[in-house]
């Protein structure tokens, strides 16, 4: 039989049709070519080419892709920004990737209620600037600010710099529009600061794309701090610097951003901006408070002194506002400096208890050891949040699997020390495998079922996030196609 | 020993056991604590009553990582003086209600106090759950880490679910500091200018942690750093208040004369920023955020008001119970709401009509 004429593909024709007349040529891309620079997220390991592109233009048209799917049960796969590092967004080969990125427009700022309304295409840092003549900012940070969306930051989540002291994503949420697999409008939250009924906005935030489609975001703006400024220490031994985070956090200052860094990542850094930083250490702490001058003033102080009591081998506090700007570039700008060292590298994204960081990074560094793979180590130590990157070349296909198998090493490290396998990057493709090892059994069953209250059929972006278990799979009799093991 | 009294226990395994006999019997559960919210924020529950109070005891707390876990029948009292003895503190502050709060109440209620608009609510500072499930299974979501988005964020959903999707066992939450220094500053001010200027001082970056007006006075407190604390407490002038702790604490622990009697009260949750109505007697906090009312008004009116202020009402004590407490929600999410309690309990077992009568 002829492929064009199989009853799939007269589908395929029809649901083309159907969504070139809702969508217009020009937001529909049909060609394998026109596709590729869709085939992957940030981790580009992971490629598919998806059946069509969707890039709708307005919440109707998103609503009428969504219908249409549902009607041809066909896989739809939700895509920001692009810039997501678990494979969250990669394509479903017979499905259709939803493009939310010409959905970017800022709605409404109101500087009166501290709120930002905005369509989910919208950059991180573009609400801050929306805001900022108000004298308000939107908190969470992830250090792809300029590019990624705010839908894609609801996704997974997100954290950044400055949540230490501000919350993540889900705590600078007040509201969300969310469509759902069937194209359903559900309006969760509200303007005040809870809403009644379950709060399906915290099972929302971070489900990456599984349960609905974010159409609009109310986000809570907070003042911007009037004074800040960063301290850089330079220690000669990772564990001094591991501890002195601890000793941080437990000293009863929360500072607004706790950053870490080891040699390999320092000298990268170095090399790549010349921030300043003490090239001879072997780790260094970014430590920075804001706030009231009286309060900046006095926190600088006392951790300037705990730091130097904590074993910092060097000391520098930013003295103006260039200062403090080239000392974050050093650190906003690690993963491509890092980059520079290797054909590519490999991010994790385990978090652990703070009080074991000097633990696990030595234990991180006697594996890179066994495995002949260096790593540097950039990360959210306020959070314990840690981002080894291994660095490897994926040309060779020993080296990428050794690769993932010492990545795979580090998730398993980050549980067995009290931790999770992903504090911000999310599960995507790329730690679906590694699921179990955080959950049981029940545990998983549980969270397929609390999918199946959103999307009965599993159509939205199948095959990620959560593992559908095999026994399950014979129990609900699934089509194959949502299977992974 | 708490004031409460009962020495720690691992009640799992009878909780286990308890839900398993429900299922059996067909005979669904109204799960209690301390008892101090039975007659608050929902709906009348016939169901048999499980008690889960001698569910109790701190099972982990490292004050270096700022991180502590407990059973859910531990007393927030109790919590609240374990972490005081080590500088800490909850940062949502909920009410201990003479020491009858339970933590697992605590959440599934997800009281919070003054700082709410600054520090979050019990829900933000959640970090994992253990549960157990409509089919007696025992599940554990999210952790002891700050940051964690392996699987959907179960352990937030239970802030406010009023146990209809399990039986909290333990719960993980975030602490903080004690702040150095705290002051609380007095205006005797009318309330719409008093919420003007709420308005005008959150909008600026200070070391806010609550602002509130009732008997025609406004209250604002400050913590955080000393010198921050005196230095924009010396800006914002007002009466320094001798008693810093008070006028919030007469709120949190709904002791304040307002909150008395058996008129019907409201609570509305809306934008801050929404204009007071001029007609209503009220009492406001979380900055302008969370407004009382009371009075045996139609049901209808607190609702639109409060809806009109891009919020919703509750029916927060008081009132006709049987009917619904909770504003009406529409028909998809209401549909979703059904399939997640499904999906939880699927027998219907666990405070089943507590939170709306179709859940």
């Amino acid at each position: 039989m002829n492929s064009a004429n199989t009853p799939t593909a007269q589908q395929h024709g029809a649901l083309r049709a159907a969504l070139r007349q809702c969508l217009g040529d020009e937001n529909l891309i049909e060609d394998t070519e026109s596709q590729q620079p869709f085939e992957c997220d940030a981790l580009t390991t992971y490629c598919e080419l998806p059946l069509l592109v969707a890039l709708p233009a307005t919440t109707a048209q998103v609503q009428a892709v969504l219908r249409l799917c549902h009607a041809s049960d066909v896989p739809v796969v939700p895509r920001g920004a692009g810039t997501g590092l678990c494979a969250g967004a990669m394509p479903h080969p017979e499905g259709v990737l939803l493009c939310l990125s010409k959905l970017d427009r800022v709605l409404e700022v109101n500087a009166r209620g501290r709120y930002a309304r905005v369509q989910p295409g919208v950059a991180n840092q573009a609400i801050t600037r929306a805001a900022q003549a108000h004298g308000l900012h939107y908190a969470p940070d992830p250090s792809s600010q300029i590019a990624c969306s705010i839908g894609g930051n609801v996704a997974a989540n997100s954290g950044g710099v400055h949540c230490l002291k501000y919350g993540l994503t889900v705590h600078n949420l007040l509201a969300m529009t969310v469509l759902t697999a069937e194209g359903e409008e559900l309006h969760l939250g509200s303007l005040g600061l809870d809403s009644p009924g379950y709060d399906l906005m915290a099972l929302l935030t971070g489900s990456e794309g599984l349960l609905g489609v974010v159409v609009e975001i109310t986000v809570r703006l907070l003042p911007t701090p009037p004074h800040a400024r960063v301290l850089l220490a330079g220690f000669s031994n990772v564990q001094a610097a591991g501890d002195a985070v601890g000793a941080i956090i437990a000293s009863g200052i929360t500072p607004a951003g706790l950053e870490m860094m080891d040699s390999l990542a320092i000298r990268a850094a170095e090399d790549f901006c010349n921030a300043g930083y003490p090239r001879e250490a072997e780790a260094m702490l970014l430590c920075e408070v804001d706030g009231t001058a009286e309060e900046v003033e006095q926190h600088i102080g006392e951790l300037t002194e705990l730091l130097a009591g904590a074993g910092a081998d060097s000391l520098q506090v930013s003295r103006d506002e260039a200062e403090r700007a080239l000392l974050w570039k050093g650190r906003k700008s690690a993963f491509p400096a890092v980059g520079r060292l290797a054909p590519d590298y490999y991010c994790m994204d385990g978090t652990i208890p703070r009080g074991q960081i000097s633990r696990v990074l030595g234990e991180i560094s006697a594996l890179s050891a066994q495995y002949g793979l260096p790593v540097a180590n950039v990360f959210h130590a306020g959070d314990g949040n840690l981002h080894p990157l291994i660095l490897f070349d994926a040309g060779d296909p020993e080296a990428l699997r050794k690769a993932e198998e010492f990545g795979g090493r580090i998730l398993e490290l980050s549980v067995a020390a009290g931790g999770c396998i992903t504090g911000e990057h999310g599960v995507g493709v790329e730690k679906l495998r590694k699921m179990p090892t955080q959950f049981s059994t029940a545990e998983l069953v549980q969270l397929e079922d609390i999918k199946h209250a959103f999307d009965p059929g599993l159509n939205l972006n199948p095959g990620k996030g959560i593992p559908i278990l095999k026994r399950c799979q014979e129990y609900r009799a699934l089509p194959a196609r949502h299977g992974h093991d | 020993m708490t004031e409460t009294g009962g020495a720690d226990a691992d009640q799992t395994d009878a909780l286990v056991a308890a839900l398993h006999q429900a299922h059996a019997a067909q005979e669904p559960l109204y799960i209690e604590g301390g008892g101090s919210k039975r007659d608050l924020l929902g709906r009348n529950c016939t169901a048999h009553t499980l008690d889960v109070s001698r569910h109790r005891g701190i099972l982990d707390y490292q004050p270096g990582e700022l991180v502590i876990t407990a059973r859910a029948g531990t007393p927030v009292v109790e919590l609240q003086a374990t972490l005081a003895e080590q500088g800490q503190m909850l940062p949502s502050e909920p009410p201990g209600f003479g020491g009858r709060a339970t933590l697992g109440g605590t959440l599934a209620t997800n009281m919070s106090g003054p700082a709410r608009p600054w520090r979050g609510a019990t829900r933000d500072s959640t970090l994992g759950v253990t549960l157990i499930n409509g089919r007696g299974e025992l599940l554990n979501f999210g952790g002891r880490v700050m940051k964690n988005v392996a699987g959907y964020d179960v352990s937030r959903l239970q802030a406010g679910a009023l146990g209809t999707l399990g039986i909290l066992c333990e719960i993980t939450l975030r602490v903080v500091p004690v702040p150095e220094h705290s002051a609380t500053l007095m205006y005797e001010l009318p309330a719409a200018q008093a919420h003007a200027r709420m308005l005008e001082v959150a909008a600026q970056a200070a070391p806010l942690s609550g602002a509130c007006w009732f008997d025609g006075r406004l209250y604002l407190r400050l913590s955080g750093a000393a010198s921050a604390v005196r230095g924009t407490a010396s800006r914002w002038g007002g009466e320094l208040q001798r008693d810093t702790a008070a006028p919030w604490a007469s709120l949190n622990e709904m002791s304040h004369p307002f909150f008395a009697g058996d008129a019907p009260l409201w609570r509305l949750s809306v934008n801050s920023a929404a204009p007071l109505d001029a007609a209503e007697s009220m009492l406001i906090d979380w900055g302008g955020a969370q407004r009382w009312l009371r009075g045996d008004e139609d049901a209808d009116q607190p609702r639109a008001r409060a809806g009109a202020a891009g919020g919703h009402a509750c029916l927060f004590r008081g009132g006709d119970r049987s009917t619904e407490v909770r504003a009406p929600l529409g028909a998809p999410q209401q549909h979703v709401q059904q399939a997640l309690k499904r999906a939880f309990d699927p027998h219907g077992l666990l405070n089943p009509g507590r939170l709306y009568s179709w859940l």
